[in-house]
């Protein structure tokens, strides 16, 4: 392609995003936005399916029968997030496989927030509540992504999502309205969960390398600061209202800004489980390497069997 | 009669409750997402079932005790499901057959249950039983597929055919409670379900080119309380919170 048509191109790529026009499968596209689209989706597709594994660590333990329903439910939706997900990476040319793959290798990433463990029963409630509120905060503006399959994927994500966050506050809730031992439990997982929740939003807007280009290409619409932000902002008062202390002895509410602000978060920890070092880094990937190994002589009796189908209407 | 009532509910009920917890064991491991879903989706059913059937069950007691602490705060001999669901998972094709076996029946059971002469029974037969069907299409077509797929998968789950067999024989399992229960109208005749079983279970696995074992031993002993070693784990597990905070409120 001539030079001027690609600039001619860019330029009307950029037009329609400024014009709020939806960018679809087909409609051409610079390659930078679609490798950072496809990397971006993904790693939001594994943390989907990797995120399945902390709650589904309580499902067989969960203490009543309702409560075993709900998680079974929302740990189901966790997988249906991941499809819709990997759907919209294919979208833009990735292959699957190659996607999953990737996430086995190490090569792809995943929200940190699952390399920690979930130890007791009040971690189901920190994870709905904090972990999910959290990717609300980050999800809600991804609904106007200017790239339309992820922009409707999200739509129908969010509304679950919501469902999730406030089955995890319904749960921290009873636990701290409860009997002594069971407000301890609900105080240590606010305690564990805090601090790994704001690292979910990623590092400081001065050391985010993609943010610029991303809010630009209206993948991104606030910075990861702002949404932080704003995530503490709603979640200080809910912890308050069921009498729970955020673990955080530098915090504070500023009259002036109408923000609460808050203390450093240990960056050193956040790139040392961004690197592999978390508590469960290599255990979520293990077990979810071992899970397509060992569904892999599913998968080829699976294609083995349509092949013979194939066969047997092609011969009738 | 409610006492024979509420040992045939509790039966049903921890049927689906410890499947539920076996199959909720596969939550993210499944061999491909899609099944990771459907397996998950029917874990979630079989909970449901079970919540409604221990509700039931613990109102036919009438000792003011809850589902939950049916669910949860019985011993190892007090549960009454069959043996057949409470083996291990094993590979995906074990869980299938296990799962196909266990479908076929419940769905010739509720079918009959629909004109239990107890209303509340048929009620619950009738929600179930449209789950069931989906269930038992979900394992069947699995099960044709492993079986006739390559010759690893045929090996895989012909084995666990031969291993889960021998405790078909107890699906159909009779004592003094279905008598009554029978007498009255509120369950039907089992060998009516019996051949019924034999015929569709029959036709699948011809289908999936695998055959029943020539060993045809059968166990008993889930019905009366007199379980696996398999049972005592599973329970430790399901119960452990109720168990380590007992009289609490989740």
């Amino acid at each position: 392609m001539k030079e001027i048509d690609l600039a001619e191109l860019e330029r009307d790529f950029q037009a329609k995003i400024d014009a709020d026009i939806k960018i679809e499968p087909k409609d051409w596209m610079p390659d930078e936005y679609r490798k950072t689209l496809i990397r971006q989706i993904s790693q939001h597709a594994h943390s989907e399916v990797v995120g399945m594994l902390p709650e589904g660590n309580w499902i067989t333990r969960a203490p009543s029968l309702r409560r075993k329903a709900v998680l079974l439910a929302k740990v189901q939706d966790e997988a249906g997030h991941g499809l819709y997900l990997y759907s919209a990476t294919e979208t833009l040319g990735a292959d699957r496989e190659q996607t999953i793959d990737d996430l086995h290798s190490g090569k792809a990433k995943y929200s940190s927030i699952f390399n920690y463990p979930t130890l007791t029963w009040a971690d189901m409630g920190a994870i709905g509540w904090l972990v999910d509120g959290a990717a609300i905060m980050n999800q809600v503006p991804l609904c106007r992504c200017s790239y339309g399959p992820y922009a409707r994927a999200m739509v129908r994500v969010c509304k679950e999502e919501s469902f999730h966050q406030r089955q995890g506050f319904e749960i921290m809730s009873k636990l701290a309205n409860g009997t002594p031992q069971q407000k301890e439990m609900a105080q240590d997982a606010l305690n564990r969960f805090w601090w790994p929740a704001l690292m979910m939003f990623g590092p400081n807007d001065a050391e985010s390398k993609h943010t610029a280009q991303s809010m630009k290409w209206k993948i991104k619409r606030h910075t990861n600061d702002e949404l932080r932000q704003q995530f503490i902002d709603i979640s200080v008062p809910q912890a308050k209202l069921i009498g729970l202390s955020i673990p955080d002895p530098d915090l504070k509410f500023n009259e002036k800004t109408g923000h609460y602000e808050s203390g450093e978060i240990n960056w050193d920890e956040f790139w040392q489980v961004v690197e592999g070092n978390g508590p469960c880094n290599k255990d979520r990937v293990d077990t979810r390497r071992r899970a397509k190994e060992n569904g892999q002589w599913v998968r080829e009796a699976a294609n083995a069997y349509a092949e013979k189908r194939r066969i047997r209407k092609k011969a009738s | 009669m409610s006492k024979a009532l509420f040992e045939y509910v509790l039966r049903l009920g921890d049927d689906s409750l410890i499947l539920g917890q076996r199959l909720s064991e596969w939550c993210g491991h499944g061999p491909i997402l899609e099944e990771d879903i459907a397996t998950t989706n029917i874990a979630l059913d079989l909970i449901g079932q079970a919540t409604t059937l221990l509700e039931y069950a613990a109102h036919l007691e009438g000792k003011k005790r809850s589902a939950d602490e049916l669910a949860f705060l019985r011993i190892d001999r007090e549960y009454k499901n069959l043996l057949l669901v409470e083996q291990e998972n094993g590979d995906f094709g074990k869980t299938i057959m296990r799962q196909f076996l266990f479908d076929a029946y419940r769905k010739l059971l509720f079918e009959k249950l629909l004109s239990s002469s107890d209303e509340h029974l048929a009620a619950i037969a009738e929600k179930s039983l449209k789950e069931t069907k989906y269930h038992l299409k979900h394992s069947s077509e699995w099960v044709i597929r492993l079986g006739d797929g390559t010759e690893e998968s045929h090996e895989r789950v012909q084995d666990s055919l031969n291993e889960l067999w021998r405790y078909t024989g107890e699906l159909f399992f009779e004592d003094e409670v279905d008598t009554e229960l029978k007498g009255s109208g509120v369950i039907p005749d089992v060998s009516d379900i019996q051949d019924k079983w034999n015929e569709l279970v029959m036709n699948v696995l011809a289908e999936a080119t695998l055959t029943i074992p020539n060993d045809n031993w059968q166990f008993d002993g889930g019905r009366v309380g007199k379980h696996s070693e398999h049972l005592g784990y599973l329970l430790s597990v399901m119960q452990y919170m109720q168990r380590a905070y007992p009289n609490m409120e989740w």
